[in-house]
């Protein structure tokens, strides 16, 4: 097969060559930074938050009128969830992972630091956290119920002990010793001391810099009147469960509202729901463009055929095969998608140093070129097959026909 | 001429329906993809209050620790402390000022069938609403003497107004939260607000507020507001001990009428920290912001750099597409060249035979214009759907859908241009061989 008269008739009609290989060019350099973005925001989903999300959900409960006792509701509405056919555990808590709201501070390791060793959120809950979380402790204990300390948001005091995520105790003591260590909570407040170690537990906050720093604190800890509460059913039965929570609190006590009863899969969908969103429409982008690609190549070839209609019956009169003709179309498009390409490759490193410079996105790793070269190639080598098994088909007496 | 190029133009494009189609679809794709996402970006970016904007300024002062800054640019905190809100509050020096913060209260509902529901309410001062301008209904804003005195009375919006009381004038009616009576004094009306651009703490586009209270009367309260709270060193236990503590917990605007304003506000918040260096505060070097409403919204980012993103990429299909469209045309175009020899050897002159073949691109850029704007409302349609928070932003105007049009138009003459000049350049002779 000679490249060269390809060439020379390609050199005929530089413009059209042009223009198809800077679409080419265009879509490889949007279609690498874009299929990099989505897989970007593909691992953040991902991420684990460490909890038990499937059997998991949450909600609030504000009290109203003068004299409510928010603490000794919130007694005796745990005793009330925890008695509640189809839950596994209930605990009170300040917050949960992913929720977007919540207590973060800072922890040291001497008092008065100037500045604070790493930082965390702190989650507050009592004996049966850990449990109704889901969390796995991997070294240490958990904490006793004598240990839970009844404070609130205006008065939160410093735990005297503490569970620390795993991400946590290795940024505290890199040596793998904090079980038994003592941190501070506060400037110069008094110490708390590591009993537990769980394996994982993000932060409320998806684009925090310390996502899987957390402490547990055994406290009760109500905000204002309010009080929230994290229950993990049975396999299976959380749907259930959460059907009849709300009427079964008001009955307990109906002087208060059952705020929105959210299941913690709920609280994952919506954190991330800005990074689906992104994904979603840089896909439906995508596919537009590779269709678009696919479309112009398949209108360009066709054009092309109908052009040369008499070279190529004049080519088959003097001995080409139908199968030289295909391949001579196959052939002419792999040169100009080739050229695109090397000049969308280029391109698709200064799209990405550009988002690097703009954004503080990362760099595009080097294999998306090579990949995007592949499946480019691929979508013209099939766009211009319709074309050029059309123009196979020419036979071999148009060449001589004058009209 | 003109309606008989019109009428060759649309002939021209049922003789190749596939190609038309592929190229109309082609410029609706890319117009479609352009402006769904320029809408939301322009929505988003667009002066909530043109009319004052550079006259509203958000008060920074840096109070933060004196071992790190605030944020890492080295910007002062985005909020106030309790003590900074209400000094500032009390000297009065700017034309207009309203600290404030927001707070999560129980509504208890006279009305039997209204079940207790949790209401969100702008803690804040008379001048909020001389400042921001929502319209009003029923009643007016609270007075100066209301706030000095700590008064529990309310201002209602609109949406709250009906589930209360259907929508009746309900001022000096009472609302009862958390066991204390409020009256009302004023009701809002429907206050259609793009960004909550006055409380950018929890994400720009949050729910607005259902109520409106005192300042000095939600305080006495000693609830905690339910927006962000930060603290570089502890506050201690107790809300006394709150109050007087470092943590920013508070918004503060300020209405400065002039420049000079601006500048006389500038120096008197430096002095005032100045002031409080001497009592041991304020332990960081000066650095006091008096960002106006725009200037505040782009350094909180309000147009989030994601949509910045799908704004560029958005841009990025619709050259593709034109580029697309040009190479058909050009093919469709040197088609014809028989017919242009044709009409040139008839004593058409290539003005005339541009004009032709620019009018057939226009029409192609306008059926396209129609379909991409079609396409658009979809496009917006699926923005809402996929961004819950964005429904305020993700809407046509007669400016979008005007500039959808024209940008369609523009771009299909733009690739036909070339084209087009092909085409006029047919030498008849060379056509009129057999």
């Amino acid at each position: 097969m000679e490249i060269r008269p390809i060439f020379s008739a390609l050199m005929r009609s530089k413009v059209s060559m042009i223009l198809i290989g800077l679409q080419v060019a265009l879509t490889l350099a949007i279609v690498c930074n874009a299929l990099f973005i989505i897989s970007e925001r593909l691992d953040r989903m991902d991420r684990p938050s460490g909890m038990n999300e499937a059997d998991t959900f949450w909600f609030g409960s504000t009290g109203f009128g003068q004299g409510f006792d928010v603490n000794g509701v919130q007694q005796s509405d745990l005793q009330l969830l925890r008695r509640l056919p189809g839950v596994a555990a209930a605990t009170s808590v300040l917050s949960v992972p992913m929720s977007g709201g919540g207590w973060s501070t800072g922890i040291s390791l001497q008092p008065n630091q100037r500045t604070s060793t790493a930082s965390t959120a702190m989650y507050a809950t009592d004996a049966q956290g850990l449990d109704t979380y889901g969390v796995k402790l991997v070294a240490g204990r958990n904490f006793k119920q004598e240990e839970v300390v009844a404070r609130s948001i205006n008065d939160r005091g410093v735990p005297s002990v503490i569970i620390v995520t795993r991400a946590l105790a290795d940024a505290l003591f890199p040596g793998g010793d904090a079980i038994g260590k003592q941190v501070y909570l506060e400037n110069d407040g008094p110490t708390s001391t590591i009993i537990g170690i769980v394996e994982r537990a993000q932060t409320p906050w998806m684009g925090s810099d310390f996502i899987e720093n957390a402490t547990f604190s055994p406290s009760y800890m109500p905000y204002g009147t309010s009080t929230r509460f994290l229950v993990r059913a049975e396999p299976g039965r959380r749907d259930e469960v959460m059907k009849t929570i709300e009427q079964k609190m008001q009955e307990a006590n109906p002087s208060r509202i059952i705020g929105r009863l959210r299941s913690i899969e709920q609280v994952r969908r919506e954190a991330y729901s800005g990074d689906r969103a992104m994904a979603i429409i840089l896909g439906v982008v995508i596919a537009a463009l590779l269709a678009i690609t696919a479309l112009g190549i398949v209108g360009m070839a066709s054009f092309w055929v109908a052009q040369r209609t008499k070279q190529i019956g004049t080519r088959r009169a003097l001995g080409a095969t139908k199968f030289d003709i295909l391949r001579y179309f196959q052939t002419e498009n792999f040169i100009i998608t080739t050229l695109g390409l090397v000049a969308g490759g280029v391109l698709a490193y200064a799209l990405s140093l550009w988002l690097m410079h703009a954004y503080q996105s990362p760099r595009l790793p080097w294999y998306y070129v090579p990949v995007g070269f592949l499946c480019l190639w691929m979508l013209g080598q099939l766009a211009v097959l319709g074309p050029a098994l059309r123009a196979s088909r020419v036979p071999p007496a148009v060449a001589t026909r004058s009209v | 001429m003109f309606t008989y190029y019109l009428q060759l133009g649309l002939r021209s494009l049922k003789r190749n329906p596939i190609l038309t189609a592929l190229m109309v679809v082609g410029i609706a794709l890319g117009i479609a993809a352009s402006m769904t996402t320029l809408t939301v970006m322009h929505l988003m970016g667009s002066d909530p209050i043109p009319w004052k904007s550079d006259k509203l300024h958000y008060v920074q002062l840096d109070s933060w620790s004196p071992d790190e800054p605030a944020n890492d640019d080295g910007s002062p905190p985005d909020q106030v402390t309790y003590r900074d809100a209400t000094a500032l509050m009390e000297a009065a020096k700017a034309d207009k000022q309203a600290a404030m913060f927001k707070l999560v209260l129980p509504v208890q509902p006279e009305n039997p069938e209204v079940k207790p529901f949790q209401s969100l309410v702008r803690v804040t001062y008379t001048d909020f609403f001389g400042m921001f301008e929502p319209p009003f209904q029923y009643g007016g804003p609270w007075d100066r003497k209301q706030d000095t005195e700590h008064a529990r009375v309310l201002v209602l919006s609109k949406d709250v107004n009906e589930k209360l009381f259907g929508g009746q004038d309900s001022v000096g009616k009472t609302v009862r939260m958390n066991g204390i009576d409020y009256s009302v004094v004023g009701v809002l009306d429907e206050w259609k607000l793009r960004s909550k651009y006055y409380d950018l703490t929890n994400g720009a586009f949050s729910d607005p507020e259902e109520m409106y209270m005192p300042f000095t009367t939600a305080v006495d309260l000693k609830q905690r507001g339910s927006g962000n709270n930060n603290c570089w060193r502890s506050p201690g236990n107790g809300w006394e001990s709150y109050l007087e503590s470092e943590c920013v917990w508070m918004q503060m605007w300020v209405q400065l009428d002039s420049p000079a304003r601006l500048a006389e506000y500038h120096s008197f918040l430096d002095n005032y920290v100045n002031e409080q260096k001497k009592l041991g505060r304020f332990q960081r070097p000066l650095n006091n912001r008096l960002l106006d409403v725009n200037q505040w919204m782009a350094d909180q980012r309000v147009v989030s750099s994601d949509v910045q993103v799908q704004t560029g990429l958005g841009f990025a299909f619709l050259a593709v597409c034109l580029v697309n469209t040009i190479g058909l045309l050009l093919a469709k175009f040197t088609r014809k060249a028989g017919e242009v020899g044709l009409r040139r050897a008839l004593g058409a002159s290539r003005r005339e035979v541009f004009k032709q073949f620019l009018i057939e691109s226009g029409v192609i850029g306008l059926s396209g214009g129609l379909l991409g704007l079609l396409l658009t409302g979809l496009g917006l349609l699926a923005i809402r759907a996929l961004y819950t928070e964005y429904r305020t932003v993700a809407s046509l105007d007669w400016t979008m859908v005007l500039t959808t049009i024209v940008l369609a138009v523009a771009s299909a003459l733009l690739a036909g241009l070339y084209p087009t000049w092909r085409a006029c350049r047919v030498q008849p002779a060379a056509q009129l061989k057999v």
